[in-house]
């Protein structure tokens, strides 16, 4: 058997289920691993090593009743900061909810513990899930255990690293224009977002309600595609959940991509893409071509649109949700003094409280939602966000599925892109098309430029998420393959 | 220039945010900039298309007006940063002190 550490998630079930190793043993060689490296990683913002104990006691207890245990049981997980757990703290990356630990359980929380995953703790991320390099967190920035000297991505920096650093087989992240897709790209992994609607948002703290997803964050295909299962589903707590029943996907990993039509989208390449990673992506392409599935270029003219519309929805949507942090019935309350009046201890408090980046957009969205400028600002992207989403229609006519390089370089150096915002948004620059669209989209890696990964993005048609499974599997099938070993067995040792 | 110093602390205080000289000297250029970039959305000529606000047609979302247990008060007044009698306690919301 290989390391435990270095285990997929389902083999980790499977020797659980057969007794071969208990999930207390599997969570303490967690722990210690997290305890060893974490400190240099800094993936997790909290680690509840009480909490897992006891959750993997329970598991085997279970097991040991010869009660039926879930596909991912005994399997320790790392919950972005994002979403509420229940006692547990959650910060959201934010100095204004630093030390709040909330009444509830998001759903999807409440669902992977459910199927028996053992949380370890809270991954840290871009605050309020706003950035593309985790080095918006309030607290301190992840690393790229690719490189520690460069970004793990963002928003769902944390979970990414934790999943690449071999401190948890799993990861669960959120993705409003990229978070889940382009830091397990540039960490070597595979992410998806669901389908708008696919997955409960309840518990998720919203930054943009209409885009906001969250997703898997693992090493391999099937890994994710069961992760998937487990927290899909119709919530009545989300009035914006659909209500279908969960897709089978983990059933898509291990078919044959024989006659399936992939497009490849003209417009998300060229200019500012890095040489190398749009070679690894050509070479992926044409190994899908070698596979037997048909190769069609397709253009989608208004993805080029797709950046500025976002960087208006998105802060618009920002600065409305983030008006329920004032100070008044959770969180951080400043300048309190008796004398001033609540909105100003709410001014002062938020001023305290938020963050450059969270500043920023709030003032963006503030802008754009004000008389005089709705119309030609956020009305305007939002009709933009249609054109979006008929190129999607008509893609979808020629094609089953969309693909694109998943960022458009690699990893950047810390530090890099923080004071320049614009440069920063350049990384959702594939990403966000389909949370525009709300269609769903997977990163899985196709290789490395210069030492570090190169992610490949899978769209596919609402409701058609195991289509992207389909694809995703039968290609990294293909890459180990020929490689001889995952991608992640080249992660250098910590 | 799309926005003016004056006009990114009219925002301010529109956003709550009591921000100091500093940071409206910094945000003015970086909200320039910003502007400037997305307001290429307006180059799409787009007046006969329909606002998508949401990816998921949305119509109400209804439920059975049942009895459903809430959060224990004590609970809900465990994390916040003031409570007084079972209740928040805000700082004065009217101008008599």
């Amino acid at each position: 058997m290989r390391e435990l550490l270095r285990l997929p998630a389902t083999e980790i079930a499977a020797a659980v289920a057969k007794g071969d190793l208990s999930a207390v043993e599997v969570t303490r060689v967690h722990l210690d691993r997290i305890a060893g490296v974490d400190g240099e990683v800094a993936a997790f913002l909290h680690v509840d090593a009480a909490g897992a104990l006891a959750a993997a006691r329970s598991i085997d207890e279970q097991r040991t009743k010869g009660e039926p245990l879930g596909p991912l049981a005994g399997v320790p997980i790392a919950i972005k900061d994002v979403l509420t757990t229940r006692g547990v703290p959650t910060t959201c990356g934010s100095r204004i909810l630093d030390g709040w630990r909330p009444p509830y359980d998001a759903t999807v929380v409440r669902k992977v513990r459910a199927a028996g995953l053992i949380p370890l703790g809270k991954a840290n991320m871009d605050e309020f899930a706003m950035g593309s390099s985790t080095e918006n967190s309030a607290f301190r920035p992840t690393r790229n255990p690719w490189d520690l000297t460069r970004i793990p991505g963002g928003s769902s920096g944390g979970s990414a690293a934790a999943v690449a650093a071999f401190e948890a087989p799993l990861a669960l992240g959120t993705d409003t224009g990229g978070s889940i897709r382009q830091p397990a790209a540039v960490c070597g992994l595979v992410g998806a977002k669901p389908t708008y609607g696919g997955v409960s948002r309840y518990g998720l703290v919203a930054f943009s309600s209409s885009l906001d997803q969250a997703g898997p964050l693992t090493r391999t295909v099937l890994d994710a595609a069961l992760l998937h299962e487990a927290i899909a589903g119709h919530d009545p707590l989300d009035s914006t959940s659909i209500d279908t029943p969960v897709p089978s996907l983990a059933a898509e990993v291990g078919r044959d991509v024989a006659g399936m039509r992939v497009g490849v989208v003209r417009e998300l390449s060229g200019e500012g893409y890095q040489p190398e990673v749009e070679e690894r992506f050509r070479e992926a392409v044409a190994l899908l071509g070698d596979l037997d599935a048909e190769i069609v270029e397709v253009s989608c003219p208004h993805f080029a649109y797709a950046l500025p519309a976002y960087y208006l929805i998105a802060p618009s949507e920002a600065s409305s949700n983030l008006a329920r942090f004032d100070g008044m019935r959770y969180g951080l309350r400043a300048g309190d003094d008796g004398v001033a009046s609540a909105e100003e201890v709410m001014s002062r408090t938020r001023a305290a409280g938020f963050g450059a980046e969270v500043k920023r957009r709030i003032m963006i969205g503030t802008y754009a939602l004000s008389s005089g400028y709705y119309e030609a600002y956020y009305g305007q992207a939002q009709k933009v966000r249609t054109l979006i989403a008929r190129d999607f229609d008509a893609a979808y006519q020629q094609v089953d599925v969309l693909v694109s390089p998943t960022t458009p370089t690699t990893a950047f150096p810390l530090g890099e892109r923080v004071d320049d915002p614009m440069a920063m948004y350049l990384a959702d620059l594939c990403t966000i098309p389909a949370n525009l669209a709300g269609v769903p989209s997977m990163s899985l890696p196709c290789g490395l430029a210069d030492g570090l990964p190169v992610g490949f993005q899978i769209m596919a048609p609402a409701l058609a998420d195991d289509r992207m499974y389909r694809v995703a599997g039968a290609l990294e099938a293909e890459l180990d393959a020929r490689r001889g070993h995952p991608l992640l067995d080249e992660v250098p040792a910590l | 220039m799309t926005i003016t110093r004056d006009e990114v602390a009219h925002l301010a205080r529109l956003a709550r945010l009591a921000l100091d000289e500093t940071e409206l000297d910094h945000l003015s250029g970086q909200l320039d900039v910003i502007l400037n970039s997305v307001a290429r959305v307006r180059e799409v000529a787009a007046a006969d298309i329909p606002p998508t606000s949401h990816a998921v047609p949305l119509t109400n979302v209804f439920r059975p007006d049942a009895l459903r247990p809430s959060l224990a008060r004590e609970e809900v007044l465990a994390m916040a940063p003031a409570a007084e009698e079972g209740r928040f306690r805000v700082p004065r919301i009217l101008d008599e002190v």
